[in-house]
């Protein structure tokens, strides 16, 4: 009992993830600022944004729908955090697992969006309905090549199984490099699960203000931003374990220190494809998902059923 | 660009951490004014041009003057500096001049003074 | 609210989109802009009202900060109307000066634009990158007038400082920088994909509505019509300079872009030229106080575009008409022709497209209400004690918490 309650609490549950999420919210944050040639925030600045915005007032607007309102980042945190507990960090072992846990996590990661759709549609501002529309309107178009990247790796290992996943690729050292499209493209994808530039449509600022996002402040506010924090840290983990399946027998403290190198190294992406581009327009969005990603997935897709077909018969 | 951003990382940031490191201003910088009561001789033509009425000049004695500058009000466009027939007024390189009390504000150059020493109004 | 399907939404006064406030309101469906009504007044700071309670001299001052960005563009259109009714022969020397800081001024304010369009479509990486750039051609600015924005060049009959060869060679140097950079990016512009995605077709202005709408400056020119005051009615120096008046076919926003960073190319040459043919001799010809009586009109091609200074002299110490028209007025029309049809993610782009300074366009607005025939001037305390009794109307008092802050401030 105490030791589930620390796995959930503590490690790697909620406070690891909160540390790291701030983490990775600062590393992303004094990346992109070192490219742009700036100085960028001091270590601490997420923490203390984070501190801040716990100490100041909640204020949920007369026209909106008080429950929903709350619930929505709450909501979206826990979908966050729990998606962690099942991808294995340095070992084999996750700290729940079972057969189909890839479409689990993939769920989980898709409910924060969903919590943003809600809270930005029960604020009733403008602002925030036009940003929840945007949301959910971007999920449609994202979610699917996301799916597919991840589910082709998974299909090489013939499993739905993370920890089998793991197993698989452990025993066919090299079969990850096949996986490198697919890589790419959840990468991109996972972009706009993240809303960083260019899918930050939902919360474009010189649009909608912040979108879903607006009318939140307080405590819920640190809530919803904490929760695109810890997916930033869920979501380049999993593309780790999915994408880089190496080095996953050394051991916990090499392991974890392999793993973090690997997550620094999404990160840095992250960072450095919002460096260069613009924010795309909804439609045009739309279009490159489905006309460029989904297409690409598919491949990869092939790729992998005819390797299925050939090399591991 | 990809190259552009890339090489930034390698570069010093661009950023000056201001007050940690202090601006030099140029040479002909209009800052703060700077008045030599020795050589004023009371046309007021500063008080006349100056547009936002930032600068009084008070007679004390038979040549003897002094100057009331109010940087609250003072937009620094030194047209005093110009109308002045005697250089009596000279622009300096101070800038931070921000002040929480308004009444500190209010700056006296009074006869006698070097123009250095400024006796700040207390109310 | 529950039909979001066709809804207003503000966009200002107050907006993360605008750098100052106007109103927009917007009539969407979906993503669909359907019209857009354009409310000006925020800004308005009774400018030229108070030009007429103030000396020429102090006018300079004022005028020059009607607009932040383009203060050198105002204070020389205002100067040279007040010259041409003195009849004042302004010497060459003081022209060319004008000339330089001029274009300075249209680089500095053509580099910020640029930003501020990046972040419009949401690439940061560009602002930074230009305003850094633009921190060079601030610093020149700094050095040769004293001031990084509100220049302070102008007098009537002349310029105020002089630029010396150690400030020649320094500006020379500062071009050379600029100019590389300028050459990136000009290629940024035109080869990264997603800047296109977002620029090109956005905002459409033809050529015809362009005549219609008398559009100015980079808006009008990026719709290839050759519209520069520049060259069609030469002042200060420009008459002495060969320049090309820089014109594109697109358009749209992807077209005033272009036409923007080219134009900086065109500052660097007339710049380089205007230091080289640098004549000697007198900043300033004596002005007189009083003003003769007689009125001007004073163009000058502002970087956003035509402006145009109206002066009427009564023969005293202070103008008796000072009129202002800002290019961004000109402009501020094509912006709702341009938003038709448009989605609103490019609401922020066409309006920064015309590089809108409102508090410049906030000149003269009368706005009328319709219930106008009742207004009646009522003094203060008139004013607070019908303020009290609406708010008790609407079910709020005040009273006890007037009590506790009366009684704070007396313990």
């Amino acid at each position: 009992m105490l030791g589930a309650l620390f796995y959930i609490l503590i490690f790697p549950g909620f406070l690891f993830l909160v540390f790291s999420g701030l983490t990775a919210e600062f590393i992303d944050r004094k990346i992109y600022a070192r490219l742009q040639n700036r100085v960028g925030p001091p270590w601490f600045q997420a923490y203390a944004d984070f501190i801040k915005l716990l100490a100041k007032e909640d204020i949920v607007p007369a026209e909106s729908n008080p429950k929903m309102f709350r619930v929505a980042p709450v909501f979206a945190l826990t979908a966050a955090i729990t998606a962690f507990l099942y991808i294995p960090l340095w070992g084999k072992e996750a700290l729940l697992s079972f057969n189909g846990d890839v479409i689990i996590v993939l769920y989980l990661l898709t409910l924060p969006t969903l919590a943003f759709f809600i809270g930005g549609w029960y604020s009733t501002s403008l602002y925030s309905r036009l940003g929840a529309v945007r949301s959910l309107m971007q999920l449609f178009a994202y979610e699917v090549p996301l799916f597919m990247g991840i589910l082709a790796s998974a299909l090489l290992a013939d499993t739905w199984s993370l920890k089998e996943m793991v197993i698989f690729y452990t025993a066919h050292p090299w079969f990850w490099m096949f996986n490198l499209t697919g890589f790419a493209i959840s990468l991109v994808s996972l972009l706009g699960k993240l809303e960083k530039v260019p899918f930050d449509i939902p919360e474009a600022e010189t649009e909608v203000v912040a979108g879903g996002f607006t009318e939140y402040s307080g405590r819920m506010l640190a809530y919803l931003r904490l929760t695109l924090d810890v997916e930033m840290v869920v979501g380049s983990s999993l593309l780790a374990l999915v994408f880089f399946p190496f080095g996953l027998n050394l051991g916990p403290l090499p392991g974890f220190l392999l793993f973090l190198f690997k997550v620094l190294f999404i990160l840095g992406l992250i960072s450095l494809l919002r460096t260069v581009v613009a924010r795309l327009r909804i439609d045009q969005m739309v279009n490159f998902c489905w006309k460029y990603l989904v297409p690409l997935a598919l491949l990869q897709i092939l790729l992998n059923l005819i390797l299925k077909g050939t090399l591991l018969r | 660009m990809l190259k552009e951003v890339l090489g930034s990382i390698f570069k010093k940031p661009a950023t000056n951490l201001y007050p940690a490191q202090k601006l030099d201003m140029p040479d002909k910088f209009r800052g703060k004014l700077k008045f030599y009561p020795e050589r004023c001789i009371g046309c007021k033509m500063c008080m006349r041009d100056c547009p936002t009425n930032a600068i009084t000049i008070n007679k004390l004695a038979e040549n003897k003057f002094e100057a009331v500058f109010d940087l609250s009000r003072c937009i620094y466009c030194a047209q005093c500096v110009d109308s002045c027939p005697k250089k009596a007024l000279e622009p300096t390189k101070e800038v931070e001049l921000a002040e929480l009390d308004k009444n500190k504000l209010r700056v006296i150059f009074k006869a006698g003074d070097t123009g250095n020493s400024i006796t700040k109004n207390d109310k | 609210m529950h039909d979001s399907k066709d809804f207003k939404i503000p966009i200002g006064p107050q907006h993360p989109a605008l750098k100052e406030p106007e109103g927009f309101s917007v009539a969407l469906k979906g993503e669909k802009i359907l019209g857009v009504d354009i409310r000006l007044g925020y800004n308005h700071r009774g400018i030229e009202k108070a030009a007429e309670e103030r000396t020429y001299v102090q006018d300079i001052y004022l005028i020059e900060r009607v607009c932040g960005i383009c203060s050198h563009s105002h204070s020389t259109c205002f100067v040279q109307a007040v010259e041409e009714i003195a009849g004042l022969a302004v010497p060459i020397r003081a022209l060319y000066i004008r000339t330089i800081i001029a274009e300075l001024e249209r680089i500095h304010s053509h580099l910020l634009w640029l930003g501020v369009a990046g972040h419009e479509i949401g690439f940061d990486t560009l602002l930074m990158y230009s305003w850094r750039d633009r921190e060079v051609v601030m610093d020149i600015l700094a050095a040769i007038t004293g001031n990084r924005v509100n220049y302070g060049m102008n007098t009537i009959g002349g310029v105020r400082r002089d630029i010396d060869a150690q400030q020649t060679e320094d500006i020379l140097k500062a071009l050379t920088i600029l100019e590389e950079r300028t050459k990136y990016y000009i290629e940024v512009a035109t080869q990264e994909t997603t800047i296109i995605k977002r620029l090109s077709g956005v905002g459409i202005l033809s050529r015809e509505d362009v005549l219609r709408l008398d559009a100015v400056g980079p808006t009008a020119r990026a719709s290839g019509v050759k519209r520069d005051v520049r060259a069609d009615d030469p002042y200060a120096a420009y008459a002495e300079l060969s320049f090309k008046v820089i014109t594109d076919d697109h358009a749209d926003v992807y077209g005033r872009t272009v036409v923007r960073v080219k134009e900086l190319m065109e500052s660097y040459k007339i710049i380089r030229q205007a230091l080289k043919n640098l004549p000697a001799g007198p900043l300033t010809v004596r002005a007189p106080r009083k003003i003769p009586v007689g009125e001007a009109i004073s163009r000058y091609e502002a970087p956003r575009g035509e402006d145009v200074h109206y002066v009427k002299s009564n023969g005293t110490e202070k103008p008796e008409r000072v009129k202002i028209r800002a290019p961004t007025l000109a402009n501020v029309q094509a912006v709702k022709h341009m938003l038709r049809d448009r989605y609103l993610a490019d609401m922020p782009i066409v309006v920064a497209a015309i590089d809108p300074c409102f508090s410049c366009t906030d000149r003269m607005v009368a706005l009328k209400e319709e219930d106008c025939a009742r207004a009646k001037i009522i003094n203060w305390q008139t004013l607070h004690a019908f303020s009290i009794e609406w708010y008790k109307q609407q079910g709020i008092d005040f009273t006890e918490l007037n009590k506790k802050l009366q009684d704070k401030l007396k313990g």
